[in-house]
């Protein structure tokens, strides 16, 4: 079998194990929360006898590992269940499936995601790759310096510095990115700037830093000096010759950094009021609303596992000696 | 012949210019200023129709539902009880009660019985006539055994509920309660359409209010239009409202300056000196019936002796603490949880000052010459909890008292310290009328007594004043009440805090109502465009 097929088939199904170890510590870490669903959702109205009428309508008055197997059965036949705020009585009919609560903010997520990466990788990449050809020099010092200091700022100061200059101060862009399913291309592209910016700025640094680190690495070596002897340019050594061999590093951050974008983003969710998966599992938290947190916490495991197989399958694919093992 | 209220009207609708008013009014003996000002106000004070009005508040989750029963915070109550629902009653600007969805209220055999004569020809969003029957079912939903409702205490003193024809409807309660309309007009009892079987219809959002819904993405934004056949003519101004949930506070305010939305709830009071500088801006402050407060229970130990309660009632600088930690935001309390713009409000004397030689007294009365005390508080308790807490503690030094603060953590705080510790903070958004918020929370044995008060004097009062029709007896028992509470009870009222909010200039408004944020939670329902 090719070395390609077993390694997708084995991180697969080691994917899988590891997605069923995470919904387990999930499932009892929340249940080891302190209050449930029912007092969360009365607040200061809950007295015992409603906060008990409401856990028998959801189903918190059985034992939470009776309630992990009825969930787990569930997923294994495709039904993530309803969020409890929509369980018995209170849907009435129009129970909020968890799934039909994580898709739109899901599709939100990704296309931010996907704006922020589809500007920040080349960004990455072509800075990694200027910085490299021309090191030492103050350009590569320069860009250094910049994308250090940006990623070494907290998130949320950088978001509330771009909101204050590119939207109070002088009004380019949108301070809120609320967008509704609704909302067409175009507006929500737009509105969609300047968490996006701050995205960016938060992720290229790690890229741009091991892109360089990597193709420096590759200098050293003999073909490269080879290739140096024969004459060839500056810019034919570094793309025909050393890029190539240095896509495995590189690939593996690039994952790491677009996992990020899906899973790690509350912060610019919060700042920008961006309807994304990341507040919607940290008030699923705050709520004790199981099901949702389950779910969230899978399709964030599900994300990482997929990205970095991608990244595995690339090291492999740009690798002969790994394509083709003796 | 015209007089000048005719023209001032004529003025308010556009039909006479400000020439023609001027004239009119030179003619009538008003000098010109004088008239200038008469017209301003008459133009501002006439609401104008139409416009999309974009409000920006401060709570909203994705568990939030249509279902009254719960309702927890703005994000459900301003736009889906205040702008598309109606209760029987509702409160106004002045703190009274008034009627709502009916014609009349006519208490009966001692207040034990409510006669209300339902207004006619009002229809609900989906076109059903609104009945007796409707009322019923909507007020049956929050009581019964099996009701998860937030307002199933509230109705408890109900036993039947009874149509007397289409029109009307009879309540009756176990007891004689002269505020009951007060209850009537509750967020959590909109009045909703009946389905067939005489259950309460919630889920389809066809209520008989002021906005019809249109969209709605729990936790993110909600859309409402006008409704043309709104019971309350003239009403609503606004021809499309959106309520967006902006829980990061300089989300919020930046939204307002950039002019995302045109008014925000709870204002950031550290930054609201910068934030009325903008020309475009305008803060509304009103002083409601929310409360802040540090209860302490008169069941343990220290805290069972009454001198050690009033001394540490004296060892506290609530001028100091408004000053500092609410920026003068809210009013300094006096033990009394009563607001004073409550019907039969006292101020009870004297007026708990910083006093630390009295403090000083009291413990000495009560036999100790220091005292070392436990206080467990978070910020979920109120905003500004943790730093009143530590001004406190520096506060009661003085009076030789050692209060030893336990920074609880914020989630679970309701579930675990609030009720469950001798001693720490938490807030109440105050009630109308004097019976509903003693019952809720100083009544012997109520579900919330945070103080564990049970005094039989302040029981039998509370219980002979609920059914007295006659306002001076009335005036009187609740006067001993809040008395007794301030010298006796084991809650300390630090503040009133103040709802401050702002609005885009665009925006006018009367006056705003006292008893919940955003204009009694019908700012939809009330504003319009300048």
């Amino acid at each position: 079998m090719s070395p390609i097929i077993k390694t997708v088939l084995q991180r697969l199904g080691l994917g899988l194990l590891t997605l069923f170890a995470v919904s387990i510590i999930i499932f009892f870490t929340v249940t080891m929360l302190p209050g449930d669903f029912a007092q969360a959702m009365l607040g200061q109205a809950a007295t015992p006898e409603t906060v008990a009428a409401f856990d028998r309508e959801i189903g918190l008055d059985r034992p939470p590992v009776e309630r992990y197997f009825n969930w787990l059965g569930g997923v294994l036949q495709g039904d993530f269940g309803n969020s409890f705020a929509s369980q018995g009585s209170l849907g009435g009919g129009h129970a909020r499936s968890v799934m039909s609560l994580i898709a739109p903010r899901l599709a939100n997520t990704l296309f931010l995601a996907g704006f922020a990466a589809a500007v920040a990788v080349p960004l990455a990449l072509g800075l990694g790759v200027l910085a490299a050809l021309y090191r030492g020099t103050i350009f590569d010092r320069l860009i250094n310096v910049v994308t250090l200091t940006s990623i070494s700022m907290p998130e949320f100061f950088v978001a509330y510095i771009l909101m204050l200059f590119l939207a109070v101060r002088w009004p380019i862009f949108h301070s809120l990115a609320t967008v509704s399913p609704n909302t067409p291309f175009l507006e929500h592209l737009w509105r969609c700037a300047l968490p996006a910016l701050t995205l960016v700025l938060v992720i290229v640094a790690h890229m741009m830093r091991m892109t360089r680190a990597s193709l420096i690495g590759l200098l050293s070596s003999p073909y490269m000096e080879m290739a140096r002897l024969k004459g060839l340019s500056p810019r034919r050594l570094m793309l025909r010759h050393a890029l190539p061999n240095a896509w495995a590093p590189i690939a593996t951050v690039v994952a790491l950094n677009l996992a990020y974008l899906i899973v790690g983003v509350v912060v610019v969710e919060v700042v920008f009021v961006y309807p994304g998966i990341g507040q919607l599992m940290v008030n699923s938290v705050s709520a004790r609303d199981i099901p949702v947190v389950q779910g969230c916490a899978l399709i964030f495991a599900a994300t990482y596992i997929l990205l970095n197989l991608l990244a595995d399958i690339l090291s492999i694919v740009t690798n002969p000696r790994l394509l083709h093992p003796r | 012949m015209l007089d000048i209220e005719d023209m001032k009207k004529l003025a308010g609708s556009g039909k006479a210019s400000r020439r023609e008013f001027i004239q009119f009014a030179l003619a009538a003996g008003i000098g010109v200023a004088a008239a200038e000002t008469m017209f301003g106000e008459a133009v501002a004070a006439t609401p104008k129709q139409g416009g999309s009005a974009r409000f920006g508040l401060a709570h909203g989750a994705t568990t939030d539902t249509l279902d009254p029963a719960g309702y927890p915070d703005t994000g459900t109550q301003v736009p889906f009880w205040g702008a598309m629902s109606n209760s029987l009653t509702e409160v106004d600007a002045k703190g009274n009660i008034t009627a709502d969805l009916v014609e009349s209220m006519e208490p009966v055999d001692g207040a034990k019985t409510w006669r209300f004569k339902l207004l006619k020809g009002v229809t609900f969003h989906n076109g059903k006539s609104f009945t007796a029957e409707d009322v019923i079912a909507s007020y049956r939903y929050h009581m019964g055994p099996n009701s998860k409702s937030a307002a199933k205490s509230l109705l408890q003193a109900v036993t039947d509920i009874k149509a007397d024809g289409p029109d009307t409807v009879v309540f009756s309660l176990s007891g004689g309660n002269a505020d009951f309309p007060y209850i009537c007009s509750d967020y959590h009892i909109p009045i909703l359409p009946a389905k067939p079987d005489g259950t309460a219809d919630w889920q389809s959002g066809a209520r008989t209010g002021a906005f019809v819904f249109e969209s709605w993405q729990p936790g993110v934004q909600a859309k409402l239009k006008r409704n043309p056949n709104y019971h309350k003519s003239g009403k609503p101004h606004f021809d499309e409202v959106t309520f967006l949930t902006l829980a990061d506070v300089s989300a919020r305010t930046n939204a307002l300056t950039t002019g995302e939305v045109d008014w925000i709830g709870r204002c950031d009071l550290k930054t609201l000196g910068m934030l009325k500088r903008d020309p475009h801006v305008a803060i509304t402050e009103v002083t409601g019936y929310g409360h802040y407060v540090f209860p302490m229970m008169v069941d343990k130990p220290p805290f069972d002796n009454v001198d050690v309660r009033t001394a540490l009632k004296y060892a506290l600088n609530r001028e100091e603490i408004s000053k500092k930690i609410f920026f003068g935001h809210a009013k300094p309390g006096n033990d009394n949880p009563i607001a004073p713009g409550v019907k039969f409000a006292i101020n009870p004397k004297p007026q708990f000052a910083y006093d630390p030689e009295k403090a000083k007294f009291h413990l000495k009365k009560a036999g100790m010459s220091n005292l070392k005390v436990d206080l467990s508080i978070a910020d979920a308790a109120f905003n500004g909890a943790v730093d009143a807490a530590v001004l406190y503690q520096q506060h009661a030094k003085a009076a030789g008292i050692d209060i030893n603060i336990i920074r609880e953590p914020d989630d679970g705080y309701w579930d675990n310290v609030w009720l469950k510790k001798s001693w720490c903070g938490g807030y109440w958004s105050g009630r109308p009328t004097c019976d509903w918020m003693f019952t809720t929370v100083y009544a012997t044995g109520a579900a919330w007594n945070e103080t564990h008060y049970a005094n039989p004097k302040f029981q039998s009062l509370l219980l002979a004043a609920r059914s007295e029709t006659d306002d001076k007896k009335r005036a009187g028992m609740y006067a001993e009440m809040q008395q007794l509470l301030h010298d006796d009870g084991g809650v300390i009222v630090l503040v009133f805090n103040n709802y401050v909010e702002a609005n885009s200039k665009k925006l006018a408004h009367n006056a705003i109502a006292p008893n919940w944020e955003a204009d009694g939670l019908k700012i939809a329902e009330r504003w319009w465009f300048a």
